[in-house]
């Protein structure tokens, strides 16, 4: 063991984020999925604008695999504006200036809610893998503790792309009286195989990187760096089109006008999806990864109820609004259709817009103006419904 | 005044407020094709109903959605198997049924899926419509058919007639029907069906299944 190591930069926000932090003690467990209590446990999340003297007004938004809870200011790692400063903010369809909008990092993240980089109290070690594998619906917990914490009976409205889709599906059937409306953009209401294939190529990439070290690499001093960058590197393809990727990268090569006949990012995109994988291994730690694509492999809504998508909103009264975009192929457009299809099985209030775009399952984080329009629609309409001026 | 004209004077329109009067107040109402939810969003205000859409333009969609109303884009011609039976009370068609491609799948359908079925269409049997094609011999193109025969959403053109014949064809019962002339105005007198199929310009028909 290195005893000199310092901790790479993601482990800084671990333990004590920049962030306030809601923490729990042993006697107020989270009770996970798995079948077992994690407990002392802490969830940090961020919050803008005002909670109302109804406390009507708040929006929970809840980020996709490799997002945090800083939606819409600078981040404390990356120094880059928040990741959804286009939705969220002073006049956006979120509009801070109207609502009281909450965003916490996920259970098995590493920006400061516990997950598997963070310290085992009864080892004075990071978990790593003696981190219990977690869930959607444990995600949904945590966050359901954090806004009983904040003195917030129901919700406004949820709000998630992505996993934070699935996130805001899971609220929905396990919360239905503390959600008033219900967001889900580019989601699922369960993980298809091919992105579960997606994930464990990801996953294998990590574990093949020897400085994985089973795991432990925190406490050893190294960091699979590179199998975390290869599985970045995935994943992002998944995330763009053949179409965004033609239009932005074509074959063109990268600083060069010929190829080197050589192993080297000849190609544009290549270099960016190098770029793409280093730096994400700046801001994410790596058993993280394997947790958090674990959870949402195990997300089947329908599942817990008996194979019936339409039982779990079963007598809902929330408003959903699903959106889908036309070129995402990681969440397609069938999938929102089988959330919209079950819904209305259900007797539920449900709009569903498929917004045009050749910007693939990333589209959700990017400037869409249809998907900007149907948002601020159908929140402004639901808040005049719940009385929020 | 008549209700009827005091509410044309803001605006909207005659065949909105015939539909409005097939509707029991505080009913379960799909509105298949619903535009930009000017319908729904009467029928919700002036009615008390708790309304559905299906739009296939993103535009409609969108400006349902500023309204507050629980719009899916969709195409009446596949996504309606996808609801269960008697999940409304009334289904509304309301000037789509000439765009569909499959007017009588989709009938069937809104009665299997409502209780009741709404359905309005211009009526190609119109005297108008007759004469356009006797002395001009071209498809007409009217204020209430504005497109040229080649670049038309309107695809199974039917007359008055020809839609009681679908209605018995599928099994449909008439509850109540109505024309409405060129000025949107219902043709009061009551008239044999070729009377009506001459002088409506649309249809309005309320149906169950029999």
């Amino acid at each position: 063991m290195t005893s000199a190591f310092q901790p790479p930069e993601p482990r800084s926000q671990v333990d004590d984020p920049s962030s306030p932090v809601a923490r729990f003690g042993a006697d107020e467990p989270l009770l996970l999925d798995a079948g077992v209590p994690l407990g002392p446990w802490q969830i940090a999340y961020q919050t803008y604008g005002t909670l109302n003297a109804e406390r009507s007004n708040a929006i929970l938004i809840c980020h996709a695999l490799t997002g945090d809870q800083h939606v819409a200011n600078v981040s404390p790692v990356t120094g880059k504006p928040g990741w959804w400063t286009t939705m969220v903010g002073p006049g956006r369809p979120v509009d801070t200036d109207r609502f009281f909008v909450v965003c916490a990092n996920v259970i098995g993240g590493c920006m400061g809610t516990t997950g598997p980089a963070s310290t085992d109290p009864q080892t004075g070690q990071p978990y790593a893998l003696d981190f219990p594998v977690i869930t959607i619906r444990d995600m949904v917990r945590a966050q359901a503790a954090l806004i009983d914490r904040l003195g917030i009976e129901s919700l406004f409205c949820v709000i998630g792309g992505s996993m934070g889709g699935m996130q805001v599906l899971q609220w929905a059937a396990s919360y239905p009286e503390r959600v008033f409306a219900a967001l889900p953009i580019a989601a699922a209401a369960r993980h298809s195989a091919q992105n579960i294939a997606f994930h464990e190529v990801g996953r294998q990439a990590i574990m093949a990187d020897p400085d994985w070290r089973g795991g432990r690499y925190l406490a050893e001093g190294t960091r699979p760096t590179k199998g975390l960058a290869v599985a970045r590197m995935g994943a992002h393809i998944t995330y763009l089109s053949e179409m965004a990727l033609h239009r932005k990268f074509g074959r063109n090569y990268q600083d060069r006008s010929a190829p080197t006949f050589s192993f080297d990012a000849d190609f544009q995109i290549e270099s960016y999806l190098r770029y793409q994988g280093l730096a994400f291994v700046e801001r994410f730690d790596a058993n993280s990864y394997l947790y958090v694509t674990r959870a949402m492999d195990y997300f089947d809504l329908a599942a817990e109820h008996g194979g019936s998508l339409a039982r779990a909103f079963k007598g809902s009264a929330t408003r959903f609004c699903v959106i889908s975009f036309t070129s995402d192929w990681l969440f397609p457009t069938s999938d929102s259709r089988a959330i919209v299809h079950a819904l209305n099985a259900a007797a539920a209030s449900v709009a569903f817009v498929e917004v045009e775009s050749d910007k693939g399952h990333d589209a959700f984080l990017l400037d869409e103006p249809e998907m900007f329009a149907a948002a601020r629609g159908f929140i402004d309409a639901a808040a005049r419904v719940r009385g929020i001026a | 005044m008549d209700p009827r004209t005091a509410a044309a004077q803001d605006g909207t329109r005659l065949d909105f407020l015939l539909v409005a009067d097939m509707v029991a107040p505080g009913s379960r109402v799909l509105d298949v094709g619903c535009g930009d939810g000017s319908l729904l969003a009467l029928l919700r205000d002036r009615k008390g109903i708790d309304g559905r859409g299906i739009e296939i333009s993103r535009e409609g969609v969108n400006a349902c959605l500023a309204k507050g109303l629980p719009v899916i884009q969709g195409d009446a011609d596949t996504d309606l198997a996808d609801y269960p039976d008697d999940a409304f009370d009334y289904v509304i068609l309301s000037q789509t049924i000439q765009a569909t491609r499959q007017p009588k799948i989709v009938l069937e359908q809104l009665l299997r899926i409502g209780r009741r079925a709404i359905v309005s269409f211009p009526n190609f049997g119109h005297w108008r419509v007759r004469l356009d094609l006797l002395f001009k011999g071209r498809m007409p193109v009217t204020e209430n058919l504005p497109y040229s025969w080649h670049d038309t959403p309107n695809i199974h053109f039917c007359t008055i007639r020809d839609f009681v014949e679908l209605c018995r064809e599928v099994g449909a019962q008439m509850e109540k029907a109505a024309a409405l002339d060129a000025g949107g105005h219902p043709v009061r007198v009551v008239l044999p069906w070729w009377a009506w199929n001459l002088l409506g310009e649309q249809g309005v028909f309320l149906l169950t299944r029999r």
